[in-house]
């Protein structure tokens, strides 16, 4: 009887950020749908106590079915039966369960049978599931692939594939990658060709490292323009199941996420659907749709962490050496205090990024039935712009971290927790994932480093400097302070010094100097609100404080003429 | 003529949680220390009655609980699993009431409902653990019952094969309709809390929780009447007083003790299949496992 919705106070501490006001209000559009649908929210208290209850459906569904289901599915996996993927009994259990409950399709309009929840609820769901088994979780977020039908495709496609989500739980894929297009998309060659004939696309070829690879619904990035090479070459499809017409060579045997299968796929002649034009499948499709998974990566790490901070936890207490708990050593208390800090860290940057996202999504889907008044597009674009700066920042900052946590975990186990007697071992594994899938981390300073290029991030931590906190949490404030003016003049030594190649050498540093002082803000904020978030806003600081000092010095004693000593 | 499944459920104190508020000084249960719960083998009769529902044509599941007012939480939530609709048995003049007087007072209820095909309960509640509220509510109707199901194998408007669970094995067993079936814990586990029912009827309330309610459902309620729980008193029981509560209760509480458990011999045993086997035999006939 575990609740993982309910037994964490930080979810619903999150869930009614005063922000939530206004993004249920662009979600609603004042409730209208009320008289339609006998399900719909009335007002903002009803909305939000929808949201409370539905999550507490997951969070029993989590904690009840899918965490117990963990250790069986990541043993068993999914197996190949003729060209097809089974998934193992628990992870089919997991969702059938999730689809019993109605909860697939969270975010979808209720037109379609979704739920119409804000971003916010919907990454709280991910993080719930994620929680309790982190392959599972990857089933669960590709409902993204809905909601990019649902941004980008024809009212035909739309009616035809939105409402399966809902009904009959349809699962759904996205089929990017390729033997020889990994980080670098603009290399897909899968081809799709116009049959004149039949009146619809053809696509054939072959996709590689397929997460959940034979869906019911999967969206495959595929060279429509002949004799291209590049980006500008590439559109997006919707291929459905039923069709046959895509085969499953095999499902790849991997270190984590074991129950996730991850697919090997050849299209032969298969019948697809254009989403949205030709020659935007990458350049905006993809890009849309890579955002809404790094940010589900986010949330995936977010609840691994949660899941390794709490085994460790859970151990160090219970574990007694030379006659007490180990919990009581300072190498194991301060290991575990600043575990928590930093899933606190990770966890209010993923709510903060998820905001933004659902008020910008919000305003796109208020501008298809209505031109949007000036006021409303400034603030529109002012949302996008910090998600897209926020949002490589949290996969970045989310995935190292619960990286790092699994492996602190598993320290504080000792040679238990090498043993596969617990959870941790298996936690450790599937974190590993999270700092390549979606874009390395690597990929993600070559996002990230725009917010420091276009001075977004010193405007936003400028801008933070302006609000006012409460008097005894000044101090923390004027550490950040120093943080920020440090960054500055970083900034400004690494850009003076003309090189292109010093400055990409330098981005990471950069970036996460950045990272470190827009969290701190974040858990000043959260301690602001609620005295919970002091400490862990106290021993994020003062990491971030000494981790920004060492990099500086890396900096400053750094020239350019030293590159060399790294270069093959 | 819609095929009629009633199913029983109680709300009770969460046991199996048991802190050490869980007692009162007098060694009845202190309810407030306790969250109250769905009766967890009630769930296990609900869920068979959903899966008969998605078998029979038209086939409706109504829920009766009874209990203190608060009681109705038991009707929102069956209805967010599927059921169609519920009633709550309460007055002050059932406290005190014995498995003799429950099953008086819900065989009553059943009746009220005729016709009706299936009477659906769990084996026992987990507050009071006597099983025997089912089975006396089947001889008050006159009709027949089989206890400890854990299957439907097959059923149709006229009969039901069951499979039952018991201590040494399965048993088989067919009963015309209408039938009172008990669950047992080994059948399928409810189903979850499906979203749209739980938004929709979340504000599904009775005269008395309207009573005391701050927020104003009137008009809500004029626009969506299927919120109205429905109580049932004595009076719209047409039930004889004397057969209920304390005074219909012929159970009585000679004493209560404290029982603290402990280990009283130490056995070793070696990893030798004889051992384990012995082992194994000793805890299945102490009904420690199987």
């Amino acid at each position: 009887m575990a609740n993982f919705y309910t037994d964490n106070e930080d979810l619903k501490f999150h869930l009614t950020h005063p922000a939530m006001d206004k993004i249920v209000s662009l979600k609603e559009r004042n409730f209208a749908d009320k008289e339609q649908y006998d399900y719909a929210p009335v007002d903002f208290e009803d909305c939000m106590d929808n949201y409370d209850k539905i999550l507490e459906i997951i969070g029993e569904i989590a904690g009840d079915t899918i965490a117990p289901n963990a250790e069986d599915v990541d043993h068993d996996g999914p197996e190949l039966i003729n060209n097809q993927v089974n998934y193992a009994k628990g992870t089919r259990q997991n969702y059938d369960t999730l689809v019993q409950a109605g909860v697939v399709g969270i975010s979808l309009p209720r037109k379609y049978g979704g739920l119409n929840f804000s971003f916010v609820p919907y990454v709280m769901s991910a993080e719930l599931v994620a929680r309790a088994d982190a392959g599972f979780a990857n089933i669960w977020g590709l409902q993204d692939c809905a909601e990019t039908l649902h941004e980008f495709a024809s009212d035909e496609i739309k009616d035809e594939f939105l409402p399966r989500f809902n009904r009959d739980g349809a699962t759904a894929a996205m089929d990017l990658t390729e033997p020889d297009a990994g980080s670098d998309l603009q290399a897909v060659q899968l081809k799709a060709t116009y049959d004149e004939k039949a009146g619809l696309w053809r696509l054939n070829g072959v996709k590689r490292f397929i997460t959940n690879g034979d869906a019911d619904v999967s969206l495959v990035l595929a060279r429509s323009e002949e004799g291209t090479s590049d980006a500008r070459g590439l559109s997006l499809f919707v291929y459905d199941r039923k069709d046959n017409a895509m085969t499953v060579r095999r499902i790849e045997n991997k270190l984590g996420i074991k129950g996730s299968p991850t697919c090997e796929l050849v299209f032969t002649n298969a019948p697809a659907k254009l989403v949205g034009d030709r020659k935007m499948g990458l350049i905006k499709y993809v890009m849309s749709l890579m955002n809404s998974a790094r940010l589900g990566v986010g949330a995936q790490s977010v609840g691994i962490a949660e899941a390794a901070y709490r085994e460790a936890l859970k151990y160090a207490h219970e574990r007694e050496q030379f006659g007490k708990s180990i919990i009581e050593y300072p190498a194991v208390y301060e290991m575990l205090t600043n575990m928590k800090a930093k899933t606190d860290a990770i966890r209010t940057l993923l709510y903060e990024t998820s905001r933004y996202v659902d008020i910008y999504k919000s305003y796109n889907n208020i501008a298809e039935d209505r031109t949007l008044t000036p006021e409303e597009r400034n603030d529109f674009k002012h949302h996008q712009r910090i998600a897209d700066v926020y949002t490589p920042l949290l996969k970045l900052f989310s995935s190292e971290y619960c990286n790092q946590i699994a492996y602190d975990s598993l320290q504080v186990h000792g040679g238990t927790g090498f043993m596969k007697d617990f959870p941790i071992e298996r936690i450790y594994r599937d974190a590993r994932i999270t700092t390549i899938y979606e874009g390395t981390s690597q990929l993600q300073v070559v996002a990230a480093i725009k917010g420091i290029g276009n001075g977004l991030y010193m405007k936003i931590l400028r801008d933070n400097e302006k609000l006012s906190i409460k008097p005894e949490l000044e101090y923390l404030k004027h550490s950040l302070v120093k943080m920020t003016d440090q960054l500055e003049k970083t900034i400004e030594k690494v850009t003076t010094a003309e090189s292109a190649e010093l400055y990409d050498f330098h981005s990471r540093r950069l970036v996460e100097m950045a990272g470190n002082t827009l969290i701190g803000y974040l858990l000043l904020f959260d301690a602001n609100r609620s005295d919970k978030y002091k400490k862990s806003a106290e021993i994020f600081i003062r990491l971030g404080k000494t981790e920004n000092t060492q990099k500086v010095s890396f900096i400053n004693s750094f020239d350019v003429k030293e590159l060399g000593n790294y270069k093959y | 003529m819609s095929f009629r499944i009633v199913v029983l459920a109680k709300q009770v104190p969460d046991t199996r949680n048991v802190g050490k508020d869980a007692m009162k000084a007098d060694g009845t249960v202190n309810r407030a220390a306790l969250p109250a719960i769905y009766n967890p083998e009630d769930l296990n009769a609900l869920e068979m009655a959903l899966h008969i529902k998605s078998k029979i044509k038209g086939a409706e599941v109504i829920i009766l609980t009874m209990g203190p007012p608060r009681a109705a939480e038991i009707i929102r939530e069956s209805i967010y699993r599927g059921a169609d609709g519920g009633y709550l048995i309460t007055d002050r003049k059932f406290a005190g009431s014995d498995t003799l007087a429950t099953s008086y007072a819900i065989s009553l209820a059943v009746k009220k409902l005729a016709p009706y095909h299936l009477v659906i309960s769990g084996r026992q509640a987990i507050d009071g653990d006597t099983a025997q509220v089912g089975p006396q509510t089947a001889e008050k109707l006159a009709i027949p019952q089989i206890t400890y199901a854990e299957e439907v194998e097959s059923v149709d408007e006229k009969q039901i094969t069951i499979k039952r669970r018991l201590e040494r094995g399965v048993e088989v067993v067919r009963t015309p309709l209408p039938a009172l079936i008990t669950v047992h814990s080994s059948a399928p586990e409810c189903r979850p809390r499906q979203a749209k029912l739980l938004m929709k009827f979340k504000h599904a309330r009775t005269v008395t929780e309207l009573q005391e309610e701050v927020r104003d459902y009137t008009e809500l309620y004029i626009k969506r009447p299927y919120l109205q729980i429905e109580e049932w008193t004595v009076a719209d029981l047409h039930a004889d007083v004397e057969m209920l509560g304390l005074s219909g209760s012929p159970t009585k509480v000679k004493k209560i003790e404290n029982v603290v458990l402990q280990q009283k011999e130490t056995v070793l045993l070696t990893d030798a299949d004889k051992d384990i086997e012995g082992l194994m035999k000793e805890l299945i006939s102490a009904h420690i496992i199987g």
